[in-house]
């Protein structure tokens, strides 16, 4: 039995799924101390499936905190970033183009130094030791615990900024140090800002897997416990406070995978509908697919990998314009109390489904002055803007199926252009947690072969080999571990035919909990 | 007239929208020149008119994978060098620097040097738009060499080219390149201000700046096509600006090939004109428009894809199914359409076998 539980900003949902069975769902409030809203929400699923908590053989975590901590500028550490770059790359030191608030939460400091890559992997210079330890005794005496390094061409070679960490760590054991090279992709200034960002949450990260454990504990829950990254699969806690980051866009997929699961589609589009904003992801075989651009987080550019989501200003609460136009204004968490249907003076979509006769609730008489010229209006301007954004999301034409999710999702009917079906599936408010609760364990390779030395097939072999190997070693069940990604990107220019290659594996975690599901399937 | 800190975002869109596809992202360049500005101010734009006659004037530039530009950033040691090699080489000091290319990090780059020098930035530039080749620039057209040309990189090393002709210097330096880690910092076709005054193509950085400007503006007022085609009909040398297409991507082919990306993309109209397909075919910039099937604009003539709520340029790289995008076009100064120039840069040498028709006369 998996207990699957999602931390947003203003709910803790949790599911218990069993069998391939949601047994029950919750959701509850979020506390400020997280642990509360998280006992509570354990404490509702537990009764309602009328268990006890030593049957939950692993619990599944999806968590926004330290999205909203960097968003929201609060609790980062201060950060030193060392770029391994000299003599290049000097004109655009890190912290370019950062907002100045951001600039200030983690009192920027940065240090150049020698080292970094060509495309080929050759060196530019070689790195500086005398140089990094001058910098080790400047952040002992700055007390900078938190770092972030860089180099240039890390992704083809990452040799230097794994010498350089080692040589700080000599001089502070304690030192939290993000290497860039496990974050980012091509890209300097955008992989070194996420790297940057991974760093500013170190403390934070600490704390918050702390108090994960603390509630389990205290309702003597001795499961072991994951996080779900952005990529869908799960990392163990203790990795967590190592990489934060990883976990930033887990909401979005988690609802993705969630919906997946709860409609038993693999491949078509999910449209979540909140209060706010409607979500639009693409499913590719359960997984979401990556955005390919750089995403903007909190005024910051990374390319970090990323479900690629199309966000409308289309929801439950966005105000209905005398045109008929809906959104992209909203009443938001004020929906309870500002839509008219709720006694307030607002019209919004919300008043519009009432209607209309697609939601049922308040109070519907409220909405008798309506012109019903505006109602319509209000219905065609929902439609055409999901329509249009989930035309944007295909990657060629033709009709796919839409899974539609959230609270929000009343406001549409029962057709959509460019839609095959339309399949609103059951426990559709916790499709987060449920997708926290079917994680899997991932395993991925980066390297880069040589094709002339070693043949395509035999290097590709290597590392579906390699990938596998580290997606059991993280946990996965050796039967269920399956290739999901290949990516081969050959390096322009070079003699030998070098290929990155990039092979990523995933699999059912192998422990007792799961053990009844993998004998469903076999 | 200083071109201030702020006026670098407009240029650096107006720049993408006159990159027609091409020219790559410039927000790279546009941090450097940022980052430059601040620490030796703003510099001076003057027009080439201002120039005098034996004034010393060299071009700045990047040339290379934009792959590697975005690890390996080019910034203002670079640039200098480049400008500085080809001083010692030719022993007369830079008192001017002119662009070469309105489009992606080029039309950043040299503001930057020009700021570090303290030198002026001429309102001119060879192209007056994007083009993928050095020798596809209006010195070459009128007879400047691109040699003797300059190379520099980040450990202050520099190449002298002395080829026997602009498209030669081209093809070495192509081959140079390689060596100097894939991309490096440029100057090239050295000229006095008479030549640049006989052979540049005038206004092309204000113009940028004016693009990118109406488009900001007229976002503030939710019109920004309009705002942008307004005011390109309101200048001299664009006045038959205009909105050919509205539609939405159905389908994009593309394959990349020695480094350009050619192609072509089907936008189907919208309302009453979904029966209707406009193709644009491009090799990095866009350079032919077709509306089923019939011509309705070619290279050089400008042919810009822009989105259609924020008229935002898209480049050839970004273009996907499902865009809704508009379809503006424009025409060029005269200096652009003279038989010399379409030589160079007509439909004919980007291997189409018809001659350039303006987009007034289809």
């Amino acid at each position: 039995m998996r207990l699957g539980i999602d931390v947003g900003g203003t709910n803790t949902d949790a599911v218990l799924i069993c069998d391939k069975k949601v047994l029950a769902s919750t959701k509850q409030p979020t506390s400020e101390d997280i642990a509360g809203g998280i006992i509570a929400a354990i404490q509702q699923v537990a009764t309602d499936a009328g268990i006890t908590y030593s049957e939950i053989k692993a619990v599944m975590i999806g968590t926004t905190q330290f999205t909203n901590a960097f968003v929201e500028r609060k609790r980062l550490d201060r950060v030193a970033a060392i770029r391994l770059c000299l003599p290049a790359s000097q004109s655009l030191p890190p912290f370019s183009d950062w907002p100045s608030d951001l600039l200030e939460a983690i009192d920027a400091r940065y240090y150049l130094s020698a080292g970094g890559y060509e495309y080929n992997g050759e060196q530019i210079s070689p790195l500086d030791t005398g140089d990094l330890e001058n910098i080790a005794s400047d952040l002992k005496k700055r007390d900078i615990h938190s770092v972030a390094i860089s180099s240039v061409f890390a992704p083809v070679q990452s040799e230097m900024e794994e010498r350089a960490a080692e040589i700080l760590k000599r001089y502070n054991p304690n030192l939290a140090i993000t290497l860039s090279k496990d974050i980012g992709r091509i890209g300097l200034l955008e992989r070194e800002n996420a790297a940057i960002m991974n760093a500013s949450l170190a403390s934070h990260a600490k704390k918050v897997v702390a108090s994960f454990k603390k509630a389990l504990l205290a309702l003597g829950i001795s499961a072991p416990f994951y996080l779900t990254q952005n990529d869908g699969t799960l990392m163990q806690a203790e990795q967590v406070a190592q990489f934060p980051i990883l976990t930033f866009s887990s909401g979005p997929t988690n609802s993705m995978r969630g919906a997946a699961w709860l409609s038993g589609i693999n491949s078509g589009l999910v449209v979540d509908i909140g209060g706010t904003t409607s979500d639009i992801g693409a499913l590719l075989n359960g997984y979401p697919r990556e955005s390919s651009v750089s995403v903007d987080i909190g005024g910051v550019r990374t390319n970090f990998r990323m479900p690629d989501v199309l966000a409308l200003g289309v929801g439950g609460g966005s105000l209905v314009a005398k045109t008929g136009q809906v959104g992209p204004k909203s009443v938001g968490h004020e929906l309870l109390s500002a839509a008219k249907v709720f006694g307030g003076e607002t019209l919004t979509a919300s008043d519009v489904a009432v209607a209309s006769g697609r939601a049922r609730f308040g109070n519907k008489e409220r909405l008798s002055d309506i012109c019903p010229t505006l109602i319509e209006q209000a219905l065609v301007s929902i439609q055409e803007q999901l329509e249009e954004g989930v035309d944007r999301m295909k990657t060629q034409a033709g009709e796919l199926p839409v899974i539609l999710v959230g609270g929000g999702s009343i406001l549409l009917g029962d057709v959509l252009e460019g839609a095959s079906d339309i399949v609103r599936p059951p426990h559709f408010a916790v499709a987060n947690a449920v997708g926290a609760a079917i994680a899997q364990v991932g395993g991925e390779v980066d390297k880069v072969y040589g094709y002339a030395s070693t043949p395509r097939e035999e290097a590709i072999a290597d590392a579906k080999a390699k990938a596998i190997s580290s997606a059991f070693e993280a946990g996965a069940s050796e039967d269920s571990i399956a290739i999901i990604d290949i990516e081969e990107v050959p390096l322009a220019y070079l003699p030998n035919g070098a290929v990155r290659v990039r092979v990523k594996a995933v699999g059912d975690l192998a422990d007792q909990a799961v053990s009844e599901g993998q004998n469903e399937n076999s | 007239m200083k071109i201030r800190k702020q006026d670098l975002e407009p240029i650096a869109e107006g720049a993408a929208f006159l990159g027609t596809g091409g020219g790559g992202d410039p927000y790279i360049g546009r941090l450097v020149a940022e980052a430059l500005f601040e620490r030796y101010g703003e510099p001076e734009m003057i027009e080439a008119s201002e120039l005098d006659d034996d004034a010393n004037v060299y071009i700045s530039a990047m040339m290379g994978a934009p792959t590697v530009l975005v690890e390996k950033i080019i910034g203002g040691p670079e640039l200098d060098l480049a400008i500085s090699a080809l001083e010692k080489y030719t022993g007369r000091q830079a008192d001017a620097i002119l662009p070469a290319e309105m489009g992606g990090c080029n039309s950043m780059l040299p503001l930057a040097v020009a700021a570090m020098r303290g030198l002026p930035v001429i309102n001119a530039d060879g192209m007056g738009r994007a083009f993928p080749e050095l020798q596809m620039v209006s010195f070459n057209v009128h007879g400047v060499s691109a040699s003797p040309m300059s190379m520099a990189n980040e450990h202050g090393e520099s190449i002298i080219i002395n080829a026997r002709d602009s498209h030669e210097t081209e093809n070495k330096a192509r081959q140079l390149i390689i060596g100097m880690g894939g991309s490096a910092a440029i100057s090239c076709y050295p000229m006095s201000g008479a030549k640049v005054k006989q052979t540049a193509i005038p206004g092309t950085l204000s113009l940028a700046k004016g693009i990118g400007e109406s488009l900001s503006q007229g976002r503030k007022q939710n019109k920004p096509i309009d705002n942008l085609v307004d005011y390109l009909a309101g200048t001299k040398y664009y006045s038959q600006a205009r909105r050919l297409f509205s539609g939405k991507i159905e389908s994009i082919s593309n394959r990349v090939e020695g480094g350009f990306t050619l192609g072509e993309c089907h936008i189907r109209g919208i309302g009453e004109k979904s029966q209707q397909i406009l193709t644009v075919e491009f090799q990095n910039e866009n350079l032919i428009a077709r509306l089923d099937g019939q011509l309705i604009a070619m290279v050089p003539d400008l042919i810009c894809l822009v989105d259609t709520d924020t008229g935002t340029p898209i480049t050839t790289e970004a273009l996907k199914y499902g865009q809704r995008l508009c379809v503006i076009a424009a025409n060029v100064p005269p200096i652009m359409r003279s038989e010399k120039a379409l030589n160079i840069w007509g439909p004919r040498a980007f291997g189409y076998d018809f001659d350039f028709t303006p987009i007034e006369k289809l």
